[in-house]
C-alpha cells in the first residue's frame, strides 16, 4: 500500500502530535499541562521535519561498511537526508530551554499565589 | 461556549490544512543540491562516519556554538529568575522517605549512567549520539541522584567550573581552527585518522567532549537551581 511507507506514518504521527499539543495549550487550565502541552507540540514538529527528510526506503545517515556495501560505494543511494537531522537536534535544545524557562516561571507563579490554575492569575484582566 | 467553538473551529481548521499537507507529500525519492553534497564529500571532507555530526559541528558550527549559548542563556535567566541566597542552600526541607528502592538502585546506576553519557558524546562521530545527547544523559543521572537524596549538595562550584572551561575550550578550538585550518571551526586542526575509528574526524570529538561537558554541567546547574529553590508549603 503506497499510503502507508515510513515518511506517510512519521508524517502523520508529526501532524497529530502537534494538533494533539495545540489542544494541550489551548484548553487546559493547569499550568503543567499547558508546559506538556508545549512539549508535545515539540515533539510533533521535530518528528515532522525528520520526515521531511526521509527518502523512499534509504538508511540512516552513518557511513558504515554496510552502508558502504549495500551502496556500492556510492552514499548518496544509500543514506536520508542529514541536513533536517542536525536541524532538529537544533530545534530539540532550544525546546529544551523554553521548557526549561517556562517550568521556572511555573514555580515562580506557584510561590506567589499557591496554586497553578491559570484561570486564578487574573491580575491584569477586566 | 463561545471560547470553546472558537476553538473547535481553530483545532479542525488546521487538522484540515494538516490533512491536505499528508494527500499531497510524497517521500523523496533521491537526495538534491547540499544533502548530495554532504552524502558525497562528507566523509571524505570532514572524515566523521555520522554525517549528522559532521553537519552539526563542522559544516554548521556556528550553529552549534548559538545552540550553546542558548543554553546558557536559559541557565543564566534560570539563575536570575529563582535568585537564592546562602540560607537557601544550607536549609534543610523535610520531605516524604524516598524509597529504598530508588535510594540503592541510584548507587548502582549513577556511575553507569555517568560512564555511559560520557561514551555516547565520545563517540558522536561514528554512532547516532553526540555532545547534546550525552551531556542530557550525564543530566538524568544528576536528576536521578536529587531524586533519591532530595537533600543533597551539589557542589555548585565544580559544575561552573566544568561550565566555564569546557565553554572557553570549544571556542578555542574553534579559534585554532583559523590559525592551523581553513576556518573558524575547523575539524582538520588535528588530522583526519583513519576514517570509523575513535582518533577519526580531526577535532570532532574534541569539541563533541566539551560540548558534552558543557551541557551536562548546565543542565545540572538548572536541576540544582529547582532543587534549591523549592520551599516547604
Amino acid at each position: 500500500m503506497i499510503l502507508f511507507d515510513l515518511g506517510h506514518i512519521s508524517l502523520a504521527i508529526g501532524l497529530i502530535l502537534i494538533l494533539v499539543g495545540f489542544w494541550g495549550i489551548l484548553t487546559q487550565k493547569n499550568i503543567i499541562k499547558i508546559i506538556v502541552g508545549f512539549s508535545i507540540l515539540d515533539t510533533g514538529i521535530n518528528i515532522l521535519i525528520v520526515s521531511l527528510g526521509y527518502v523512499k526506503g534509504k538508511t540512516a545517515p552513518i557511513i558504515d561498511q554496510a552502508v558502504q556495501q549495500g551502496a556500492d560505494h556510492n552514499v548518496v543511494n544509500a543514506i536520508v537526508d542529514p541536513v533536517p537531522q542536525a536541524l532538529v537536534l537544533t530545534a530539540i535544545v532550544i525546546g529544551f530551554g523554553v521548557t526549561a524557562l517556562m517550568l521556572a516561571y511555573a514555580m515562580k507563579l506557584f510561590n506567589a499565589k499557591k496554586t497553578l490554575e491559570i484561570t486564578k492569575f487574573n491580575d491584569l484582566k477586566w | 461556549m463561545l471560547r470553546n467553538t472558537l476553538l473547535a473551529i481553530v483545532l479542525v481548521g488546521m487538522a484540515y490544512m494538516f490533512f491536505n499537507l499528508y494527500n499531497t507529500y510524497e517521500s523523496r525519492t533521491e537526495l538534491h543540491g547540499i544533502a548530495q553534497h554532504f552524502a558525497q564529500d562528507g566523509a571524505k571532507e570532514v572524515g566523521a562516519a555520522n554525517l549528522v555530526t559532521a553537519i552539526v559541528v563542522t559544516y554548521r558550527g556556528f550553529d552549534t556554538l548559538g545552540e550553546v549559548t542558548i543554553l546558557f542563556l536559559t541557565a543564566s535567566i534560570i539563575a536570575f529568575f529563582l535568585k537564592l541566597n546562602d540560607e537557601d542552600f544550607d536549609k534543610e526541607i523535610v520531605h516524604r522517605d524516598t524509597s529504598e528502592l530508588l535510594v540503592t538502585a541510584s548507587k548502582v546506576l549513577i556511575p553507569i549512567i555517568f560512564m555511559f553519557g560520557v561514551y555516547v558524546f565520545i563517540n558522536g562521530h561514528l554512532t547516532p549520539g553526540g555532545g547534546f545527547q550525552g551531556g542530557a544523559i550525564i543530566a538524568t543521572g544528576v536528576a536521578l541522584m536529587i531524586m533519591a537524596n532530595p537533600n543533597i549538595k551539589l557542589n555548585y562550584h565544580v559544575i561552573h567550573w566544568v561550565e566555564s572551561v569546557s565553554g572557553v575550550s570549544f571556542v578555542i578550538v574553534g579559534l585554532l581552527g583559523i590559525a592551523l585550518a581553513g576556518g573558524f571551526l575547523d575539524n582538520k586542526v588535528l588530522g583526519l585518522g583513519e576514517f570509523g575509528t575513535l582518533f577519526s574526524a580531526g577535532a570532532i570529538p574534541v569539541i563533541y567532549s566539551f560540548v558534552g561537558l558543557k551541557v551536562g554541567a548546565e543542565i545540572s546547574n538548572i536541576l540544582n537551581k529547582y532543587q534549591k529553590s523549592q520551599k516547604e508549603i
